[in-house]
C-alpha cells in the first residue's frame, strides 16, 4: 500500500500539488502490480473532498481529527501519519514537496529511522526503489536509491501533471483519532494571521503574464511591471526570490512552490530561471525574456528576448505601446 | 543570556555553471566557488541578534579544511565560538550530520557551555534534504519549529514566525528547541573591518567525526541534458521597444 499526505486548502479543496503526487503514486502503484493508495488529511473532510480523492485513486481517506489536529504540528501530524502506515503496513510514504508536505516526511523518516528523498521528480526502477530527486537548486539532479521499507519520499511540485484515474477508488472514509504525545505538541502554530487573499486563480488563468525576479531590484522596483502587466490586461508573476523578500505576495509566486502557469505569453524580467522557476511557467507557448545576462537559463529557454535593463526596457516598451495606441 | 548554535555548510555557488566530480558523487567547486546559503546567513544573523542578550553564537560547520571559511565568515558578523567537525562532507549523510551536531551539543553542554537553542537553515543549497534540523532535534530530543524566518527568545521560550499554507504563523515554545530557517526575515549584516580582523584570528575548535558516517542513499548525480536555444534575440536595450511591441502585436494581446 501507498500513503499520500493530502493537504487541503482552508476552502476545502485538495491542493494542486497534493493531487500530483496522488497521479504519481498511482503511477508507482500501477508499475508495482497495482497496490492500493490510501490518502491522509487533516480535520474532517466533507464529501466532495472525499470523492475528489477517490477520483484520483483513493482506497480510502484517513482523516486526522482531534484536539492535536486543530492547529499544525509536524510531529503531530508525522504521528498521525505513521498510525496510518504502520496499521496498514505501507511500502510508501509520499507527499506533495511543499513546506508541510517536506516537513512532516523528515520527521516521519526521523521517527522510523530512515532515509527521505526531498523533492523528487521521478523514479527509474522499483527493485531496488529508485528515484530521481532534485539537487543544487535543480542545477543538478541526484539518483538515490530507497531499498528500506517503507520509501519516504516527496514529490517536486508540478513534475507531473495532475490527472484523474481512469477508475475511481473506493474512497471510503476511515475517521482517525490517533494518540499524540504531549512531546509532539510542543511546536505548533499559536495562531495565524488572516492571509492575504489568494488571488493565483488570476495568475493560473490569465493570458498574458508579465513576470519579475529578484532583477526588480526592490519592493519599489515593480512601478513599471505593473503598468505594463496594466496595458496588457495582463497579471504579475514573480519568483520565489521575490516572495521571499517579502517584495511581492505569495499568491503571485510562479513555479514549483507557486503556481503553474500556461499563458499565450509569459515575460519575465529579471528572472534567471531556475528549473523550480520553470516548473511553474514551461507550458507558456511564447516567453518573452527580458535579462541583462543573455546566457541565463530564462533566455537560452525563451522563444523571444531582450538583453537589456528592465529598468530602462519596460518604461520603453510602456511608451510605445501608449504611443501606438494614442 | 542565550548561546545558541548555527549550523553552516560550505556549500558550491551554484549561479555560476555547475560541474560533477569524476565520481559523480558531487559537484565540483573549482570553477563554481563556495559560499554560505541564504537561509544560512539569515539563520547567523537570527543567532548573533539572540545572543545579544548577553550570551554567545557558536557557529559549526561539518566539512572538509577548506569550511574554515564559512565559520571565519560567521565569526566575522558576530559569532562568537566556531567548531569545525571535520570531514569529507560528501561521505556523511543527513542521518551522520545531525548525530554529529547533536554530539556537539552534548559535549559542549557538558564543558559547561550549554546551547538551549540551536538554529539551521531549511534545507542546504547543494543536497537539499530538507531535513538535518529535523533529525538533529530527534537526537536531542527537543522539539522543532521549520522553516521561519523570524526567531527571538525572552523568558526560557522561543518566539518564531513564518509564512504557512493558511497565512503568517506564530510559533512559542520553551526552550531547548531546534529551529530552521528561511531566508526572509531579517537582512544578514556585512562583516566589519573590526569583525574581519577578530575572525582572522579567532581560535577554532577542531574535532573528529564521533563515529564511521551511514553515508547518503546517493546512487550518483546527473547534470539534466542541455537543450538546444533557440531564442530570437529581439534586440537590446530600450531601442528593442518597437520590436517587442510588433510581437506583442503580432500575437494578439495587444488588442483591447
Ligand atoms: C525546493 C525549492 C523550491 C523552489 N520553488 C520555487 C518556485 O516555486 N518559484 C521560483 O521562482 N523559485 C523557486 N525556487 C528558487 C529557485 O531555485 C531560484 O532561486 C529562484 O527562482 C531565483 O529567482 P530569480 O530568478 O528572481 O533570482 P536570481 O536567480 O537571482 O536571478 C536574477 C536574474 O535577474 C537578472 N537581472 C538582474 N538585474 C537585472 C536588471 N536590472 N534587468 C534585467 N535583468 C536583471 C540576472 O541576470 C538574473 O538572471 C525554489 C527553490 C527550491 C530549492
Ligand atoms: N555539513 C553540515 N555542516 C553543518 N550544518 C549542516 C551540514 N549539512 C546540513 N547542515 C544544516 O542543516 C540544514 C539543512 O540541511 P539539509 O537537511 O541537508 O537540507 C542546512 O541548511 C544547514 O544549516
Amino acid at each position: 500500500m501507498i500513503v499520500v499526505l493530502v493537504e487541503v486548502t482552508p476552502t476545502g479543496e485538495v491542493v494542486e500539488t497534493s493531487r500530483e503526487a496522488m497521479t504519481f503514486a498511482r503511477d508507482l502503484a500501477a508499475a508495482g502490480g497495482g497496490v492500493p493508495i490510501d490518502a491522509v488529511v487533516v480535520g474532517h473532510p466533507d464529501d466532495a473532498l472525499v470523492g475528489t480523492l477517490a477520483s484520483y485513486g483513493a482506497r480510502r481517506v484517513h482523516a486526522l481529527t482531534g484536539a492535536a489536529y486543530d492547529s499544525f504540528s509536524g510531529a503531530a501530524w508525522a504521528a498521525g501519519l505513521m498510525a496510518v502506515r504502520e496499521r496498514a503496513g505501507a511500502v510508501v510514504v509520499t507527499a506533495a514537496g511543499t513546506s508541510r508536505g517536506n516537513e512532516v516526511l523528515a520527521h516521519v523518516a526521523a521517527r522510523s529511522a530512515l532515509p527521505m528523498a526531498a523533492n523528487v521528480v521521478s523514479f527509474s526502477s522499483l527493485s531496488p526503489f529508485t528515484v530521481t530527486r532534485q539537487v543544487v537548486g535543480g542545477a543538478a539532479l541526484e539518483e538515490m536509491s530507497l531499498s528500506q521499507r517503507p520509501a519516504i519520499f516527496t514529490l517536486a511540485g508540478h513534475a507531473v501533471e495532475a490527472a484523474p484515474a481512469a477508475t475511481a477508488g473506493a474512497g471510503e472514509l476511515v475517521v482517525e483519532t490517533p494518540d499524540v504525545a504531549d512531546a509532539d505538541l510542543l511546536a505548533r502554530v499559536i495562531s495565524t494571521e488572516e492571509p492575504e487573499p489568494d488571488l493565483s486563480g488570476n495568475l493560473k488563468s490569465a493570458r498574458v503574464v508579465v513576470g519579475a525576479g529578484r532583477g526588480a531590484g526592490s519592493a519599489e522596483g515593480f512601478d513599471d511591471l505593473l503598468e505594463l502587466a496594466e496595458l496588457l490586461d495582463a497579471s504579475l508573476g514573480v519568483s520565489r526570490v521575490v516572495t521571499s523578500l517579502g517584495w511581492r505576495p505569495h499568491h503571485e509566486q510562479v513555479g514549483q512552490t507557486g503556481s503553474r502557469i500556461s499563458p499565450d505569453l509569459y515575460i519575465p524580467c529579471g528572472i534567471s530561471g531556475a528549473i523550480q522557476h520553470w516548473a511553474g511557467c514551461s507550458s507558456a507557448k511564447t516567453i518573452l525574456a527580458i535579462n541583462t545576462d543573455p546566457d541565463a537559463p530564462m533566455v537560452t529557454k525563451a522563444t523571444h528576448a531582450v538583453i537589456g535593463d528592465l529598468h530602462e526596457i519596460i518604461p520603453a516598451v510602456n511608451a510605445e505601446i501608449r504611443r501606438r495606441r494614442a | 543570556m542565550t548561546n545558541p548554535l548555527v549550523c553552516v555548510k560550505r556549500v558550491v555557488d551554484a549561479t555560476s555553471e555547475v560541474v560533477l566530480t569524476e565520481d559523480a558523487q558531487g559537484v565540483d567547486g573549482r570553477y563554481a566557488g563556495f559560499t554560505t546559503s541564504a537561509h544560512e546567513e539569515c539563520a547567523v544573523e537570527l543567532a548573533v541578534r539572540i545572543a545579544a542578550d548577553g550570551g554567545a553564537a557558536t557557529v559549526v560547520t561539518l566539512g572538509d579544511d577548506d569550511a574554515v571559511e564559512q565559520l571565519r565568515a560567521a565569526l566575522a558578523v558576530g559569532c562568537a565560538a566556531a567548531t569545525h567537525v571535520v570531514a569529507d562532507p560528501q561521505a556523511f549523510g543527513p542521518a551522520d550530520v545531525a548525530r554529529e551536531i547533536a554530539a556537539v551539543v552534548r559535549d559542549h553542554e557538558a564543558a559547561g557551555t550549554p546551547h538551549e537553542l540551536v538554529l539551521l537553515g531549511n534545507d542546504a543549497a547543494d543536497t537539499g534534504d530538507f531535513q538535518v534540523g529535523i533529525r538533529l532535534a530527534y537526537e536531542l530530543g527537543w522539539p522543532v519549529v521549520n522553516g521561519v524566518s523570524t526567531v527571538s527568545v525572552a523568558d526560557g521560550e522561543v518566539t518564531a514566525t513564518g509564512s504557512g499554507p493558511d497565512g503568517h504563523e506564530t510559533f512559542r515554545l520553551p526552550l531547548p528547541a531546534v529551529v530552521t530557517v528561511l531566508e526572509g526575515g531579517v537582512e544578514p549584516r556585512y562583516p566589519s573591518v573590526p569583525g574581519r580582523m577578530k575572525a582572522k584570528k579567532a581560535p577554532i575548535e577542531e574535532r573528529r567525526p564521533t563515529a564511521d558516517p551511514v553515508g547518503p542513499s546517493r546512487v550518483r548525480l546527473v547534470l539534466p541534458p542541455p537543450s538546444p536555444s533557440t531564442v530570437q534575440v529581439l534586440g537590446e536595450g530600450p531601442a528593442s521597444a518597437p520590436a517587442v511591441v510588433d510581437l506583442f502585436e503580432q500575437l494578439g494581446v495587444l488588442a483591447r
